[in-house]
């Protein structure tokens, strides 16, 4: 890999250019899944579930069906049995047999037109019978507790999964001998931790349109975090064979783990193969509340023990998620909070941990920090009482325990960049830390660190030479706003050493894009980027061959120059990429493509070190790290905690555009302060109590504050693209964590439930005051 | 589907079908082309629908077409110069404030308001007048240096 060069050197990589779809975007141009249209299309509506669980006894669709413009309705009748899903496959397009959560789709037209299609499809008849809910992971658990899906142990998973009768997954992690270790401790800290379930929203609802071609090829189109995705979960749970199925993507407004597995596109497929016609179905606000996916609700027993002098010496941690109706990304989830359980320190002795059980609530699934944000808020917010305990500065217990250079990740992974030490010291001097610290005013300020995955699973890039010495790169990776498709010219551009406007990205499409797992776990800049450089590296080689015979020299005394040249070696003579297009493509050999593809294949687990069951992945990723210091207001009457600043120091490896990492750090910052403070899902029995925006409110302008110190911290990545590393979930990992600490220096209080509402810092202060 | 309705927008007389029921929005996006104004919540609580309504900003998605004849109605795409970005837009360009871009045309329509009422904004003239506008993507710090980044020109 290229990773030799200094950002100084460097002709790219390393400048914040903007996005190359700013422009359509400011314009309002830019065309999302709401915007696109085809001949003769109709319109996709759902019902959904009035019961939490309960079997299906009968449909009447005979109302619906005489509406004028319904062209089509199916329920679960009209569907066979296939089940998909990314770890187990448990789950139908549409529910068939029987509910599982109050919201589920149970039937769905299409019509000429939106508004007929949503009122056909509640004078869809459903009969049903109720069974017992289970709406806690400990009433899942429960012996007796009504069973979601009696036929478990017969689903297909793509690993050994422990699981149960509602147990869908179990995972455990241990290293060195817990149990013997706590005799070791001076001091042994347990707190029981708890997380809510927090919804992604992006902006933009999720949608999909569907036509079936008269040969039979299903194009589709949605808002997706992946295409392959879209295409494997629609081809499992409908029966298709992948070859049918051109999965595509508009521009995406906004993804957080929500657009990854499958939402409405299978539905959407289905109406378009039963009325032969496009069919276009966008979820309202609502429905995509009620349907989609949210983040899990975690319950984190923590235990930490440690010397007099702050040296940490065992944790252990254990975890019981909810897991909700389907399995999604549960087991993955669980698996890394498992993995993340003792954050980016060295304990010599540490155990996590966990369960996720099926309930009656819409699934949880992947959301920005995949589990870490829960165990890293549970984590942090422990060591702080530690430092306070022992009356050491938490910033330096922290630097007394991080992952020293050379020491590996819990389970025995390597980590290889590990910037962790560097981004403590710099937030320390970049908030003013130990001034504020001492300061006791009504402001408060807190720490955390973590440390969070880049990586997992397949990726590739094709980088084409046009006639004209330009080039095409297509690797299938959906842009989903970050800014992936500009990051990954960026890294084409310095591979080829050619100005940016010379390449054009492909979106993504499964016709012709080469495999990319997803706009997931960190992973483009990193994993995407990888294949970038080595499909890159391919084209050149080839351009060099060819270059070889124009300037009668030997291949490897040619170098690229900046702007599109070859040349040789001390020497003036050079050809460009203009004269080498035209050659291969009207003369000698043929047209330059160049290519490579990778699966992320560092091993997770040190079966030497570690002793791990249950993990539903073997090569998970690099390593991540960030500090970040929040700080907080306390409104001593109402109980109202404010952000009023925060600093961050992020270590990426190297940056490829500083200024959409410093994008990264601001979004996370933002969504990680609403999920700290106050948003949180509500169900109300089974009944998801505030699926509107007008009941639950997400940070504006008013919440954020303007002050985010953001300090980019690179130590790069071997293997990385020009040494680079992901970004987008670190940012967010850290935000609770902190704000909790923040809390706690501002008004004593120790919360341990989220979010840290008004009521809760009160009730802590008020108790404070009675003791 | 409705009446025959005429509507002044972007400075052109553009006409729709609008029955007692259709949204502003509704007509601007799926009958006139215009789709820069986005459905987020379709409660006015997003703000990604909002447009200048005789020079009030305005949800579209909780306007009736009906009752925005007669008006003069600016979208994000009637601030732009023959379609080339104005300055304001712009400066969401250069100041990296652009991420997904679902929100982008409401916040340049809400920023246009801003700026035409206090030329030169504070940072926190800028976080009132943009309070209406939720962006999921960023911290709003790169919106708010787009918006003050124009006025300082």
């Amino acid at each position: 890999m290229v990773a030799e060069k200094t950002t100084n050197e460097m002709y790219q990589v390393g400048k914040s250019i903007p996005k190359v779809d700013a422009r359509e975007k400011v314009l309002g141009r830019a065309q999302y899944i709401a915007e696109l249209t085809r001949p003769n299309m109709l319109f996709g509506a759902m019902l959904q579930s009035p019961y939490a669980h309960a079997r299906i006894i009968a449909y009447d669709t005979t109302a619906a069906e005489k509406v004028t413009g319904v062209k089509c309705v199916l329920t679960g009748d009209d569907f066979e049995d296939h089940k998909m899903g990314p770890f187990i496959k448990d789950e139908g397009a549409i529910a068939k047999g029987k509910v599982r959560y109050m919201g589920e789709p149970v039937a769905c037209v299409a019509a000429e037109d939106e508004e007929t299609a949503r009122a056909a499809a509640l004078l869809i008849n459903v009969e049903y019978e109720e069974l017992p809910t289970v709406l806690s992971p400990e009433a899942a658990l429960e012996a007796g507790a009504a069973v979601l899906h009696e036929d478990l142990a017969d689903y297909f998973k793509v690993f050994e999964a422990i699981a149960e009768n509602n147990l869908m997954s179990y995972t455990e992690i241990s290293e060195g001998d817990v149990d013997k270790a706590w005799d070791e401790c001076d001091l042994i800290v347990e707190n029981v931790y708890e997380t809510q379930a927090q919804n992604h929203l992006s902006l933009e609802p999720c949608g999909a349109l569907a036509e079936v071609e008269p040969d039979g090829l299903i194009n589709l189109w949605s808002a997706n975090q992946s295409v392959f995705r879209v295409q494997a979960n629609v081809c499992e749970c409908l029966g298709l064979p992948m070859s049918r199925v051109r999965s595509m993507t508009p521009k995406v407004g906004a993804g957080f783990g929500n657009k990854m597995e499958a939402h409405i596109q299978p539905l959407c497929v289905a109406l378009a193969l039963a009325t032969k016609r496009p069919v276009k179905m966008i979820l309202s606000r609502e429905e995509d509340f009620e349907t989609v996916r949210a983040r899990h609700p975690f319950k984190i027993r923590c235990k930490t023990g440690v010397k007099k002098d702050g040296t940490f010496v065992a944790r252990e941690v254990e975890l019981l998620l909810d897991g909700g109706a389907f399995a999604d990304d549960s087991p993955g989830v669980l698996g890394n909070a498992t993995l993340m359980s003792v954050g980016p320190y060295h304990f010599p002795h540490a155990k996590a941990f966990g369960k996720v059980a099926y309930t009656n609530h819409l699934r949880f699934a992947a959301f920005r920090g995949f589990g870490n944000p829960q165990v890293t808020f549970a984590g942090e917010a422990q060591i702080n009482d530690i430092a306070d305990k022992l009356g050491i500065d938490p910033i330096d217990l922290r630097l007394k325990n991080v992952l020293a250079k050379g020491q590996q990740w819990f389970g025995g992974q390597k980590v290889d960049s590990n910037g962790i030490y560097e981004c403590l010291e710099k937030v320390r001097v970049s908030s003013d830390w130990d001034n504020k610290r001492k300061n006791s005013g009504e402001n408060g300020i807190g720490i955390s660190v973590a440390g969070h995955i880049s990586g997992l699973l397949a990726t590739g890039a094709i980088v084409r030479m046009l006639e004209d010495g330009t080039f095409v790169l297509n690797t299938g990776a959906t842009d989903i706003g970050q800014g992936s498709d500009t990051v990954l010219t960026q890294i084409c551009a310095e591979a080829l050493q050619i100005p940016i406007d010379r390449i054009r990205t492909a979106t993504p499409d499964t016709d012709a894009s080469p495999y990319n797992w997803g706009t997931t776990a960190s992973r483009v800049t990193y994993t995407t980027g990888r294949a970038v450089v080595g499909a890159a590296e391919d084209a050149v080689r080839q351009i060099k061959d060819y270059a070889a015979i124009v300037l009668e020299s030997l291949a490897d005394d040619l170098e690229l120059r900046e702007g599109g040249m070859v040349g040789i070696k001390g020497a003036n003579k050079e050809v460009s990429f203009f004269e080498i297009a035209a050659m291969t493509h009207w003369g000698v050999g043929g047209p330059i493509v160049g290519s490579h593809t990778l699966v992320f294949d560092q091993s997770t687990i040190d079966p030497k070190r570690a002793v791990a069951k249950g993990m539903p992945f073997t090569n998970i990723g690099v390593f991540t790290f960030a500090a970040m210091v929040s700080e907080v207001a306390i409104n001593q009457v109402t109980g109202k905690a404010s952000a009023e600043g925060a600093w961050y120091a992020v270590d990426v490896g190297q940056a490829i555009n500083p200024g959409l990492v410093e994008g990264q750090i601001d979004g996370g910052y933002a969504q990680g302060l609403g999920y700290a403070l106050f948003e949180e899902m509500i169900w109300d029995d089974g009944r998801l109590a505030n699926p509107t925006l007008m009941d639950y409110k997400v940070p504006g302008t008013a919440e954020v504050p303007y002050d985010i110190d953001t300090t980019i911290v690179e130590h790069p990545e071997p293997d990385g693209p020009f040494g680079a590393k992901g970004v987008g979930e670190i940012t967010l990992v850290t935000v609770p964590a902190s704000i909790c600490n923040a809390i706690t220096h501002a008004s004593g209080v120790r919360l341990r439930k989220m979010p840290f509402s008004p009521e809760r810092v009160l009730n802590g202060i008020i108790e404070n005051e009675i003791t | 589907m409705g009446e025959t309705i005429s509507l002044n927008l972007n400075g052109e007389v553009r006409e729709a079908k609008a029955g007692l029921t259709t949204t502003l929005l509704e007509v601007i996006r799926d009958q006139l082309g215009l789709t820069g104004a986005k459905k987020g919540c379709n409660q006015g609580v997003c703000g990604a629908c909002t447009v200048s309504i005789d020079g009030k900003l305005a949800r579209a998605c909780l306007s009736l077409a009906v009752n925005s004849v007669g008006r003069e109605i600016t979208t994000n795409e009637g601030l732009t110069e023959d379609g080339e970005p104005s300055a304001l837009q712009q400066s969401f360009i250069d100041n990296g404030a652009v991420q997904c871009g679902f929100c982008t045309s409401g916040m340049i329509v809400s920023s246009h308001a801003l700026l035409q009422d206090i030329p030169n904004p504070s940072i926190d003239e800028v976080r009132d007048g943009l309070s209406g506008n939720v962006c999921r993507c960023s911290g709003y710090r790169k919106i708010i240096d787009a918006v003050r980044g124009v006025a300082r020109g």
